[in-house]
C-alpha cells in the first residue's frame, strides 16, 4: 500500500476522531444528557458550514467529517443553499431533506427492519 | 439507655422513633439475585443466583416479579412455613404503580400492603412488619422489596437497547429481591426500634448522582435515631446505609463526623458491599430497592446469626423522584428509614449455641 492510499484513511480517522473526542468531553465535563449533545452537534455542523468552516474539514477528512453528526448539519445547510439557488425561497423548506434523503431514509428503513426482526424488552 | 415513651404514644421515643417492646423476630430471610450480583463479593450468600437477567420471562417487569417470588419462596421454605401461614405482606419496588410487587402478590394469596418508598423500601417494610407484629395485628408478616437493573434503566433513564454511556457518579441498580419473615415468636435476630425518616431535599437535580442527593437524608435519620433512643455509637456494631455508594457514602461519613457522631469504621453502605467496583464496571456502586434488601437479607443477617454483629442499624435510603419530575427540572426529595436489628437474646452479651448459618434460622 502506498502513502497515497493510506493517507485519506488516516485523515478521516483524525478528523472523525477529534469530533468524537469533542463530543465525549462535552458529555463528561458537563451534565447534559446524550440527546442534547446529539442535537447540539447537528446544529454546530450547520453553523460551522454557514461560516464556511466545515467545508475544509470535509475536504481534509472526507467521511471522517461527513459521517459524524455535524456532517448531517453541514448537509442540511449546503442542501438548503443549493435548493434556494436553484428553485428560489421554497428551497428553505425542501433543500435540507433533499440533501439528506439518503441518510434519513436509511435510518427509517433500518429502524423498521430491526423492529420487525427483534423484540425489544426495554 | 432507651428513652421512655411519649404521653399518648407509649411506644414512641423522641421525635421519630418507634420501639417494639415485644421484640419481633426475623425468623427467616430469602434472597434472589441476577448474575452480576452473584459474581460479586457476596455472591455465595444468596439463596438463588440467576444465570441471566430475564429468567425466561417476556419482559424486565415480569423478571423482577419473578425474582421477588423466588426470594419470598426461599424465605418461606427455609423456615418450613407456607404462604398460608403469613398474615400480611409488605412489598414495594421502583416501578410505576409498584407492579413488580403487586404482580408477585397476585400469585401469593396473602393480604398485601403495597409500599412506595423508593430504595428505602426494605427498612420501611421491616419497620411496618415489626409494628404490625408488635401491636398484635399479625403473627407473621413478610417484608420484601425488589429491583431489576433493566426495568429501572428503562423507566428512569434510557431504553436498555440504546446502550447509553453511564456517568462515573451513576450507580448500578441491583437486580435482586430480598424477603424477611417477621414473627411474634421464633428464633432469630429481633427488631427493637425503627426510625421513620423525614423527606429532605438539598436541591440536587442530577439523577445520575443519587448518592449525593440521599446522603443528607441518611445522616438526618441516623442522627435522629441516636438522639431519640439515647444509643451511643458504641451500642452499634455496624451502621449500614442502603445505597449511597461511593460518592454518597463518603459525603455521609463526612457529615456524620461533622455532626460529632464518630462511628469509627463501623459505618458501611450496602451499595459498596454488593459489587467489586474495581472489576465489575458498576461506576459508584449499587443502588435500588434490591440493594439493601439482598445485602441485609443475606449478608448482614448471616453476620447477625454468626454473632459477628450484636446490633445493627439498617438505614435504607430512597430518592423520591419520578422520570417526569426530573425531566421537568425538579430537584430530588430523599428519605431514609432505619431499623435496629439485634441478635436474639440480651444483646450485646453472647449466649447459647449459634443458630444454623446460611441466611435463615428455623422456627422452633
Amino acid at each position: 500500500m502506498t502513502t497515497a492510499t493510506v493517507l485519506p484513511f488516516l485523515q478521516a480517522f483524525l478528523v472523525g476522531g477529534l469530533i468524537c473526542v469533542a463530543a465525549q468531553l462535552f458529555l463528561d465535563l458537563t451534565r447534559v444528557n446524550p440527546a442534547y449533545v446529539m442535537v447540539l452537534f447537528v446544529c454546530l455542523g450547520a453553523v460551522l458550514s454557514g461560516l464556511g468552516l466545515y467545508g475544509p474539514l470535509v475536504e481534509a477528512g472526507g467521511a471522517g467529517a461527513t459521517v459524524p453528526l455535524p456532517g448531517f448539519g453541514h448537509s442540511l445547510y449546503q442542501g438548503i443553499i443549493q435548493d434556494v439557488t436553484e428553485n428560489g425561497l421554497s428551497g428553505l423548506l425542501t433543500g435540507g431533506l433533499k440533501a439528506t434523503a439518503l441518510g434519513v431514509t436509511a435510518a427509517v428503513l433500518s429502524g423498521l427492519v430491526i423492529a420487525a426482526v427483534f423484540n425489544p424488552k426495554g | 439507655m432507651t428513652a421512655t415513651g411519649k404521653p399518648g404514644a407509649r411506644n414512641r421515643v423522641g421525635r421519630q422513633t418507634l420501639r417494639f417492646p415485644s421484640r419481633p423476630v426475623i425468623i427467616s430471610t430469602g434472597t434472589a439475585v441476577g448474575p452480576r450480583e452473584g459474581q460479586g463479593p457476596l455472591g455465595t450468600g444468596f439463596d438463588v443466583v440467576k444465570k441471566d437477567t430475564l429468567f425466561g420471562e417476556k419482559s424486565w417487569e415480569h423478571a423482577e416479579s419473578h425474582l421477588l417470588l423466588e426470594a419470598a419462596g426461599a424465605a418461606v421454605r427455609k423456615c418450613g412455613l407456607t404462604y398460608a401461614d403469613l398474615d400480611l405482606m409488605f412489598a414495594g419496588d421502583l416501578l410505576n404503580q409498584i407492579v413488580a410487587s403487586s404482580f408477585a402478590a397476585r400469585e401469593l394469596d396473602v393480604p398485601f400492603v403495597g409500599l412506595y418508598a423508593a430504595c428505602s423500601t426494605m427498612a420501611e417494610s421491616l419497620a411496618l412488619s415489626a409494628l404490625f407484629v408488635d401491636a398484635g395485628y399479625a403473627a407473621r408478616a413478610l417484608a420484601c422489596s425488589s429491583s431489576h437493573h433493566d426495568s429501572a434503566e428503562r423507566q428512569y433513564r434510557y431504553p436498555t437497547e440504546f446502550g447509553a454511556q453511564r456517568a462515573p457518579t451513576s450507580q448500578w441498580t441491583v437486580t435482586g429481591a430480598g424477603a424477611a419473615i417477621v414473627a411474634a415468636v421464633g428464633d432469630g435476630p429481633v427488631i427493637t426500634h425503627a426510625t421513620l425518616g423525614r423527606v429532605l431535599d438539598f436541591g440536587i437535580k442530577d439523577p445520575n448522582d443519587m448518592g449525593s442527593a440521599m446522603a443528607p437524608a441518611a445522616v438526618q435519620t441516623i442522627l435522629q435515631h441516636f438522639q431519640d433512643t439515647g444509643f451511643g455509637p458504641r451500642d452499634y456494631d455496624l451502621v449500614a446505609t442502603g445505597d449511597l455508594a461511593e460518592v454518597g457514602q463518603s459525603i455521609a461519613a463526612l457529615l456524620l463526623k461533622e455532626a460529632g457522631l464518630d462511628l469509627a469504621g463501623r459505618y458501611t453502605d450496602c451499595g459498596l458491599l454488593i459489587y467489586d467496583r474495581s472489576n465489575q464496571d458498576v461506576q459508584a456502586g449499587g443502588s435500588g430497592c434490591g440493594c439493601s434488601a439482598v445485602v441485609f437479607c443475606a449478608h448482614l443477617m448471616r453476620r447477625l446469626l454468626n454473632r459477628e454483629l450484636g446490633r445493627l442499624l439498617l438505614v435504607s435510603t430512597g430518592a423520591l423522584l419520578s422520570p417526569t419530575t426530573y425531566q421537568q427540572g425538579d430537584s430530588i426529595p430523599c428519605i431514609a428509614h432505619a431499623v435496629t436489628v439485634e441478635r436474639a437474646g440480651p444483646a450485646p452479651s453472647p449466649r447459647g449455641p449459634c443458630p444454623a448459618a446460611g441466611g435463615g434460622a428455623m422456627l422452633r
